[in-house]
């Protein structure tokens, strides 16, 4: 395959090429109610062509493999069709390589059946808890491997193992219908799924308890995040605005976002990096051959870098960071993120929530998205803190903040560092791509918090 | 697919094989100018089979022989569902146009022309802005066959433009955009280009804003984004079958505005969503969910309907996996009422257009909750700005019992929802 892989490259006229190869299995279980309602298994192959030519881009992907030399000659054609100037693309040491899959508790060698029972106990535990309606359970585990070539002379190949769970229990009186979820995620380690029996009841306990639990009404509210809600505000908030392909091209925004420009208090420090070991957004190489690292997008408060590609990189006269990602073979890679965090602080909970009169504490996530500038994310869980002390549960809030302002508005940071892999991220259509993100608990003031 | 049919009829009792053959050529641009080209093949294959009664899946694309495909099914088999219903043995649908032989000759040079015409017109209108975007054209065939003798197959054209602006300003960032797509080519640039410069011209200046409750106006844009999900999510009749739906005993039941009527239609000619049959080959059908106020109807593929004791009513579809209950292609039916004549009715209020996070909340329940994104303040009848920084939460169900008026400005929203303009009488506000 490598000397296929090259000569058609080689035989092409172009300033940049790249194929990506796909091969991926996955399964799937998932239940409504007590019924399983899709045991099903996936196969497929596929592939890309991805070609740079006088700035202009051309890409071209495909099922079957005896498309690959047709769309490799059509991507050059097309990327020759749109460009008009000269081609900007960090250039890269060739690297030979191959990435065996990480994998613990490898989700694969598990049977079906064995799958079946663990969701089923879990089924169970949810759907005998007095007051639950139904439940909701989706199951995945893929393994993947991708090829990579490229005309810097790289080969190679990665395979990782992905897995996720999403649990649901929801309950309902009359016509109010609340729900509780829980979703786990790991890189090819089956026993994260396991165990959670404790977990699984309480979110069951929960989603009925929300029933009687009142609304906040709306308004500006000092709020502490617990880690795994802090970990997708971070995502939200801040990784998306570093990633530089919202920058490169738009003269304003690269004087916004001006490296040194002060975002947030000196106890800030925000990194992102598929180098960070053993987490759902770990990977050896990015989707362009660029080397995984470990990017401190705000070091003590300021601006100190960003999320980058090869070609978003070269533009703005900076060093790959190795976040160029692309969900499969039908997408070209993109600027993504990968293990996004706030680093630790010295502030325990208690003192955190010991001097708020009243307050909101939000836990866990149900969404977030952003338009670069305001952001918004969901809380599963939420309190009201009262003189100090956390107090009722409350309907679970949706919050919002403004980049320009809330990080600043972060005025504490806990010494508990916990990160959250139950997530997927999505960006120009591609999506749910693995991403872990986390936090210690913060305390951010004068957050808007939506409500009736 | 029939070597696929062939080979699972040998060990299961019926068998059902849906393939999707598509390509697709998105242009794309970035940072007001040409960026990419791309051509997109793709080729699926999925398989249903019932083996001792139950339910097996499996999924290929590309090179994966039929006999692994057929194994893999078998396997998941032994964990199916008990299977309740036929695989259809319908051959003949009533026609729907879906298919435009002129978008496979939209030559790339005018898709080309097009975007960048859409473009300098809205630079022209604001200085500083960058558009991206992508015009895209496509073909995909969709084809079902299944032992119990049922064939179905339709090719399907589409032709879509979406245009993005986002202006940095005094730093403050603003996003509009449009999107438009339909079975035959948009040629034309001036609706997009348009509806862009409409809203840049609306949110020129920031209004202040105070938390309260505020009468509104969704326009279709914000009704699309708003609260449609609730009900899309309330309709299904898996939820319904689940008790999870508050709709669960409200048919027949009027609980919303009598105006107010929702229709699931995949027969308008052209539309992106309509389509002749279902991803299981029954006959697509106009289907009213809301009828003057009404809980009507709820949708069904097989085997949900047949657990719920109905019947489907045309709407399973595939996204990945099996096929599941999901909408084809949703109308709000227009009132009479213009968005001017709303705005002056209003003394003091709010026009949504975009709300980010509206989704993320308590979709069940009809909870929605969301800042937004592009909207404008209204005193005594005029827009008076944008507002920034500012939540809205409401409750679909509640809002929707009472409107103000439904507007006579409907439009399609990407393809796939038809909607006017709503006004409410309130809405609880948060600001900074």
């Amino acid at each position: 395959m490598r000397d296929r892989l090259f000569s058609i490259i080689q035989g092409l006229r172009a300033d940049y090429i790249e194929v990506r190869l796909d091969e991926s299995q996955s399964s799937r279980l998932a239940y409504r109610g007590e019924r399983l309602e899709e045991a099903g298994r996936t196969a497929g192959t596929g592939g890309c062509v991805r070609a740079l030519v006088k700035g202009g881009w051309g890409f071209a992907s495909f099922n079957s493999m005896d498309r690959l030399a047709d769309s490799a000659a059509m991507a050059v054609e097309q990327a020759t069709h749109v460009g008009q100037g000269h081609s900007e693309f960090s250039p890269a040491q060739a690297v030979i390589d191959k990435v065996e899959a990480e994998c613990k508790k490898n989700p694969l060698e598990i049977p079906l059946s064995a799958k079946k029972s663990l969701l089923d106990e879990y089924n169970r535990i949810m759907l005998e808890t007095p007051g639950i309606q139904t439940t909701s359970i989706g199951y995945g585990d893929i393994r993947k491997k991708v090829t990579f070539a490229s005309s810097d002379g790289s080969y190679i190949e990665q395979s990782r193992i992905d897995l996720n769970l999403r649990l649901s229990a929801i309950a309902s009186r009359n016509a109010d219908v609340q729900q509780v979820g829980l979703s786990i995620g790991s890189k090819g380690d089956f026993s994260t799924v396991e165990g959670l029996q404790e977990k699984v009841k309480a979110i069951a306990q929960r989603a009925v308890a929300l029933l009687s639990a009142p609304e906040v009404k709306g308004g500006t509210f000092t709020v502490v995040l617990d880690p795994v809600l802090a970990g997708v505000f971070v995502h939200e908030a801040f990784g998306h605005l570093s990633e530089a392909d919202h920058i490169y091209e738009n003269p304003q925004m690269r004087d916004i976002m001006v490296l040194g420009r002060r975002f947030g208090g000196q106890h800030l420090n925000i990194v992102d990096g598929a180098a960070v070991p053993g987490l759902r957004g770990s990977y050896r190489y990015d989707d362009e051959g660029t080397p995984a690292s470990k990017t401190y997008l705000i070091k003590e408060g300021l601006l100190n870098s960003r999320l980058h590609s090869r070609e978003t990189a070269a533009r703005m006269g900076e060093n790959p960071t190795g976040n160029a990602r692309a969900i499969n073979y039908s997408y070209p890679p993109i600027v993504r993120m990968t293990n996004t965090y706030i680093e630790p602080g010295t502030t325990t909970f208690n003192d955190m929530i010991g001097g708020i009169n009243k307050g909101v504490y939000a836990k866990d996530w149900y969404g977030g998205t952003t338009s670069l500038e305001m952001f918004t994310f969901s809380a599963g869980e939420a309190y009201m803190i009262r003189d100090g002390k956390i107090a009722e549960m409350i309907r679970p809030v949706v919050l919002s903040g403004n980049v320009f302002t809330t990080l600043n508005n972060i005025d504490a940071i806990g010494n508990d560092l916990d990160m959250n892999q139950g997530g997927g991220c999505g960006k120009a259509g591609q999506s749910p791509l693995p991403v872990s993100n986390g936090s210690p608990h913060i305390r951010i003031r004068n957050c808007l918090v939506g409500g009736k | 697919m029939e070597e696929i049919l062939d080979i699972a009829r040998r060990s299961a009792e019926s068998v059902e094989v849906f393939r999707v053959t598509s390509v697709r050529t998105p242009v794309q641009f970035e940072a007001n100018r040409l960026k990419q080209i791309q051509t997109k093949e793709s080729v699926s294959v999925a398989l249903r089979l019932v083996k001792n009664g139950k339910m097996g899946f499996a999924q290929a694309s590309g090179n994966v022989p039929p006999a692994d495909l057929v194994r893999m099914a078998l396997e998941t088999s032994q964990f199916g569902y008990q299977v309740n219903f036929d695989f259809p043995s319908l051959q003949s649908f009533e026609k729907v146009e879906v298919f435009d032989p002129q978008v496979e000759h939209i030559s790339i040079d005018s898709m080309i022309n097009l975007g960048q015409t859409i473009i300098d017109a809205v630079c022209s209108n604001t200085a500083g802005i960058i558009c991206e975007g992508s015009i895209s054209r496509g073909t995909a065939t969709f084809e079902i066959a299944s032992t119990g003798g049922g064939h179905a197959s339709c090719k399907r054209t589409n032709f879509s433009v979406s245009m993005d602006g986002m202006l940095v300003r005094n730093g403050d960032i603003l996003y509009v955009g449009d999107i438009r797509s339909s079975c035959r080519p948009i040629m034309d640039p001036s609706p997009v280009a348009g509806e862009i410069i409409r809203q840049l011209d609306l949110a020129r200046s920031n209004a202040p804003i105070k938390s309260g409750t505020l009468p509104v106006i969704f326009t279709p844009f914000g009704v699309a984004g708003s609260l449609l999900a609730p009900l899309i999510s309330a309709f299904n009749g898996k939820t319904v079958l689940d008790g999870a739906s508050p709709m669960k005993d409200k048919k027949d039941m009027v609980i919303f505005d009598r105006r107010l009527l929702l229709t699931d239609d995949p027969t308008i000619p052209y539309q992106p969503g309509s389509t002749p049959f279902d991803d299981e080959g029954m006959p697509a059908r106009r289907n009213a969910l809301i009828e003057h106020g009404k809980v009507a109807q709820f949708y069904y593929d097989l085997h949900t309907a047949a657990l719920a004791g109905s019947s489907s009513t045309g709407n399973g579809s595939r996204s990945g996996g099996m096929p599941s209950p999901s909408i084809h292609a949703l109308v709000i039916e227009g009132g009479k009422v213009s968005q001017a004549d709303m705005l002056k009715d209003m003394k003091e209020g709010l026009i949504i257009e975009q709300l980010m996070g509206a989704e993320q909340g308590n979709i069940l329940n009809g909870d929605f909750s969301g800042n937004v994104l592009l909207g404008y303040k209204v005193d005594n009848g005029e827009i008076t700005g944008r507002v920034k920084d500012t939540m809205v939460s409401g409750n679909v169900y509640q809002l929707l019992k009472e409107v103000l008026a439904i507007g006579s400005d409907s439009r399609w929203i990407a393809g796939y929802v038809n909607t006017p303009s709503i006004y409410c009488p309130a809405i609880a506000v948060a600001a900074k």
